[in-house]
């Protein structure tokens, strides 16, 4: 085995004898800190320069309207544009996904119409050549889906029950072991990926082609990097020797993803413990101080603060902002009992003291009751200060996911490096219980043709009655639906998957992966809170239905009062438990794409405002428009026995069926919270 | 064995230390005219729960409460219903789970042996009190809330001289309450017993619309929650802040 140069200093094992194992790596050469906040450095000068440069492009990028520039000719790959810099000497991180900072880039092979969409919305023209090219010559992801999609499922996505189907633009969720990068360097990536193809042999069957060429597409892509890193003035072939390297290569690698895929969460791994390993051997050796290394870090996450997507102004509103869910996770506990803290998860917080508090990049501490209490107590402080930190269960995790994973987009774990993910859309329960009402008729969307009630899903028995609905036939019925929708859901994805990786492949993103990975099949829903309150109401009180002219239930009159969802009431809670369990058991009766495993999550976290606006009037008692809950979520103001109540409520819901996550979004104000700080 | 209960309240964080279970029970002596909670005045109102039902319910958020926190026991006043939050707090006990109790102390009659007695039982069960002292002066604790305060500083020394943990609680009313002298002298009265913190509340007017509803008329109309800076100079005189 050869004996790199960036490798000195550092523990040999598994990871350095001719495989690819970083968290091997980590946990020979990392140092668990335990200590408190006190090592911190402040912003250096070069940092706050470069800020205040920072800040006033985003300021020019407010007041033009949401967009600072965008490309509308070149087509961004590895390699399209020429360096970036925001100032060249004092960058000590560099790497832009154009040519200038907040430029935006040209990303067709999602979709054309989305491309040339998004650029005219905010006074762009693409240039028609490009146009030309992928509307003529380069048929495109969006275009695959739309080819393959059956007439119900169409109905469905524009009745909106299934709503935000990946199938014109990037799926994301996908996060490359970026560690690699800076760990390996390109040329040994590339051998192993070399070795990986070879095996690969025999009997070509549709499998293996498609393997065969995803890794000739990766390996590729391997090249692409190292040239883009050149062109910078790095030469990332072989492994990193210094921190600053380290954080540049592994910058690289993930600005590689950003380059080329403009997806839906474009998360970045669990990088700073791995990171302190590098910093921690500059020290020791005196060719770093703290401030330099907090410089370091605080320019790495400037660079992740100014990434940005050329994106439709309605997919904005469903997100209610213009997120990129650089989700970096932080902490943890490892499975040998020694905790996963280093100086470094302090210095990643700590960039929230030096830049100010940001929404992005996503800092996600991995939270254990284990966790060392000054890194506790650092966490408090810092969130205090800035409501910027995100926490997520470790001990839930960990047990399942071991000690490397990381977290896509806001709550879906993965382990580094070894685990992928199709995901997309939800689907929104609270539509599939009127339809089970109304016999698969759309309560808000009519017929073009005929101006009455859209048929979307099948034409199953309607509720006829004018009595109080029946809670068993209700839920008969509901169950039928929900048969119906998890079917046209899972064959859905599995279509925009297919044309998905036909069309616009990760390569770089799974060139940073083991090539035999294992594959996540992301389903969703929606609306969980509505409908447990809407069948805890028909269940214990008297919901009678109120029918539009056209026959079908509109409206609901409720008498009495019935549980809450939200409440620590069994009564109702087992209800939305029930449904977890039943929607994800539908889902895994289905086929899912390349044996990828199923799972759901429960993790609207804003998306819920628009899902609300596409459903009518509930059972409930919510009127029709008004918001679904987020997440997992109580409905608003239901919850009326206190906070822990609530939280009871939804830790009541089995992870086991919604291993892809639960998201509980919980504000509190200051006062609430005691007295003294 | 039954009490009335106005209400419970998972995840309290401003009654007592910590993460708090509180019960809020039913029934109360005093009429405060900023009292917050009036639907908790009259004991035919509430509802009845067992000490059994109400443990089940508390222990269930045991992982919350940590070291500090625990069960507060509120009202009205508690302590009306002496013999039913004694059996209470003697069952939460059995869980490891730290107790403090809010009380005006007005039920405390120090002459009266089987009152003390009783007093007494509870005290095994409690592991801090939160003693509100509406007002020093015993004319115009009168006029605050209808009735004296000879038994609230009564008890306040009897629990001082049985050592134990004791937070004074005292709402800050203009025009009521706020006055320097009075606050002195509340001043004066708190050194004279050990206690562990003294909490000044501001008084809000978020009770109002209660009034209304229940078609009793506020007789604080028109009074503004104190300036931060009155809050301020009440804290520096009775101590709470230099």
């Amino acid at each position: 085995m050869k004996q790199y140069k960036g490798w000195e200093g550092f523990i040999p094992g598994k990871w350095s004898n001719d495989e690819i194992n970083v968290r091997d790596f980590i946990q020979r050469n990392y140092t668990p800190y335990e200590g408190d906040d006190a090592f911190l450095a402040p912003a250096t000068d070069a940092t706050k320069k470069l800020w205040e440069m920072v800040m006033e492009l985003s300021k020019k990028e407010r007041d033009n309207g949401g967009v600072l520039d965008a490309d509308t000719s070149v087509v961004s790959t590895l390699t399209s544009h020429a360096p970036g810099y925001i100032d060249k000497n004092l960058e000590k991180i560099v790497g832009f996904q154009t040519d200038a900072p907040l430029k935006r880039s040209l990303q067709p092979f999602g979709g054309i119409k989305m491309a040339s969409e998004a650029l005219s919305m905010y006074g762009y023209e693409i240039d028609p050549k490009v146009k030309e090219i992928f509307t003529k010559y380069r048929k495109t992801h969006n275009d695959g889906v739309f080819d393959a999609y059956t007439p119900e499922m169409r109905a469905a996505r524009s009745s909106h029950i299934l709503t935000g189907l990946p199938d014109t633009y990037g799926r994301g969720r996908i996060i490359g072991d970026y560690r690699r990068v800076a760990l390996y360097g390109i040329d040994y990536l590339i051998k192993k990926k070399e070795e990986d193809k070879a095996i690969i042999c025999g009997e070509m069957t549709p499998d293996k082609i498609r393997d065969r060429e995803e890794i000739s597409e990766q390996i590729k892509a391997l090249k692409g990097l190292k040239e883009m890193a050149k062109s910078y003035g790095f030469d990332i072939s072989e492994p990193a020797t210094t921190a600053q390297e380290a954080i540049q290569a592994l910058y690289f690698g993930y600005l590689g993803a950003v380059k080329d895929q403009n997806g839906a969460a474009m998360s970045i791994g669990r990088n700073s413990t791995f990171l302190d390993v590098y910093i921690e051997r500059d020290i020791k050796k005196g060719i770093l101080t703290e401030s330099e290394a907090q410089e370091l870090m605080d320019h790495f996450i400037m660079k992740l603060r100014m990434v940005r997507f050329m994106r439709i102004q309605s997919y904005n509103e469903l997100f209610s902002g213009d997120p990129t869910w650089v989700t970096e996770v932080i902490g943890g506990m490892g499975v040998d009992g020694r905790t996963l803290v280093t100086k470094n998860s302090f210095r990643v917080l700590h960039t929230l003291v030096n830049l100010g508090s940001a929404p992005e990049p996503n800092l996600t501490v991995l939270w254990s009751k284990y966790l060392p209490k000054n890194f506790k107590n650092f966490c408090a402080k810092i969130s205090i200060k800035t409501s910027s930190i995100q926490y997520e269960s470790d001990d839930l995790m960990r047990p399942e996911m071991g000690d490397d994973y990381s977290i896509a987009c806001c709550v879906s774990c993965m382990k580094t490096g070894k685990d992928m993910q199709f995901f997309g859309a939800r689907a929104n329960l609270a539509k599939c219980l009127l339809y089970a009402i109304n016999g698969g008729k759309d309560e808000l969307m009519k017929d073009k043709v005929t101006g009455k009630p859209m048929q979307v899903g099948p034409k199953y028995q309607a509720i006829t009655s004018d009595d109080a609905l029946d809670f068993n036939e209700v839920m008969d019925k509901f169950d039928d639906m929900m048969t119906w929708l998890a079917g046209v859901y899972v064959n859905a994805l599995n279509l925009i998957h297919y044309m998905h990786d036909k069309y616009a492949y990760e390569a770089i993103e799974m060139a940073l992966h083991d090539s035999h990975v294992r594959r996540f099949f992301a389903t969703g829903i929606a609306g969980l809170s509505c409908v447990a309150d809407s069948l805890s109401a028909i269940k214990y009180a008297k919901v009678y239905p109120i029918r539009s002219e056209d026959g079908i239930v509109t409206d609901f009159r409720i008498e009495g009062d019935f549980p809450k969802y939200g409440n620590n009431d069994d009564r109702v809670d087992s209800l939305a438990v029930d449904l977890v369990k039943t929607f994800m058991n539908k889902i895994r009766t289905h086929y899912t794409y390349r044996e990828s495993v199923p799972t759901m999550s429960i993790l609207t976290i804003t998306s819920n405002v628009v899902y609300g606006k596409k459903t009518g009037n509930t059972p409930d008692g919510r009127r029709a428009g008004e918001p679904l809950a987020p997440g997992a979520n109580p409905m608003h103001g239901r919850d009326s026995h206190g906070a822990l109540a609530s939280l009871e409520s939804v830790a009541k819901l089995p992870y086991e069926h919604s291993r892809d996550g639960i998201s509980n979004t919980f504000s509190i104000t200051p006062a609430s919270l005691g007295k003294e700080d | 064995m039954v009490g009335k209960i106005h209400s419970v309240f998972s995840g309290g964080t401003v009654d007592g230390p910590g993460i708090r279970f509180v019960v809020f029970m039913q029934g109360c002596p005093l009429r405060c005219k900023y009292c917050h909670n009036p639907d908790s005045w009259l004991m035919k109102d509430g509802e009845e729960r067992t000490v059994y039902d109400l443990t089940q319910e508390i222990i269930r958020y045991k992982n919350y409460y940590g070291e500090k926190g625990g069960l507060t026991v509120s009202g009205g006043e508690p302590l009306l219903q002496i013999d039913f939050v004694t059996e209470l707090l003697k069952s939460v006990k059995g869980y490891g789970i730290n107790t403090a109790v809010d009380t005006s102390g007005y039920t405390f009659n120090s002459n009266d042996e089987e009152c003390v007695k009783k007093h007494e039982e509870l005290d095994k069960f409690v592991d801090l009190y939160l003693l509100d002292i509406k007002h020093i002066d015993s004319d115009k604790h009168k006029v605050l809330t209808g009735v004296d305060n000879a038994n609230t500083l009564a008890y306040a020394k009897w629990l001082s001289d049985r050592g134990k943990r004791i937070w004074i609680r005292h709402v800050l009313v203009p025009g009521y309450t706020d006055d320097e002298e009075s606050l002195a002298k509340l001043s004066n009265f708190i050194k004279t017993i050990n206690v562990e913190k003294i909490e000044v509340l501001p008084y809000h007017t978020m009770g109002e619309v209660k009034y209304e509803k229940l078609g009793i008329e506020y007789s604080l109309k028109g009074v503004n929650p104190p300036s931060k800076d009155s809050v301020l100079r009440a804290k520096q005189i009775l101590g709470v802040i230099k």
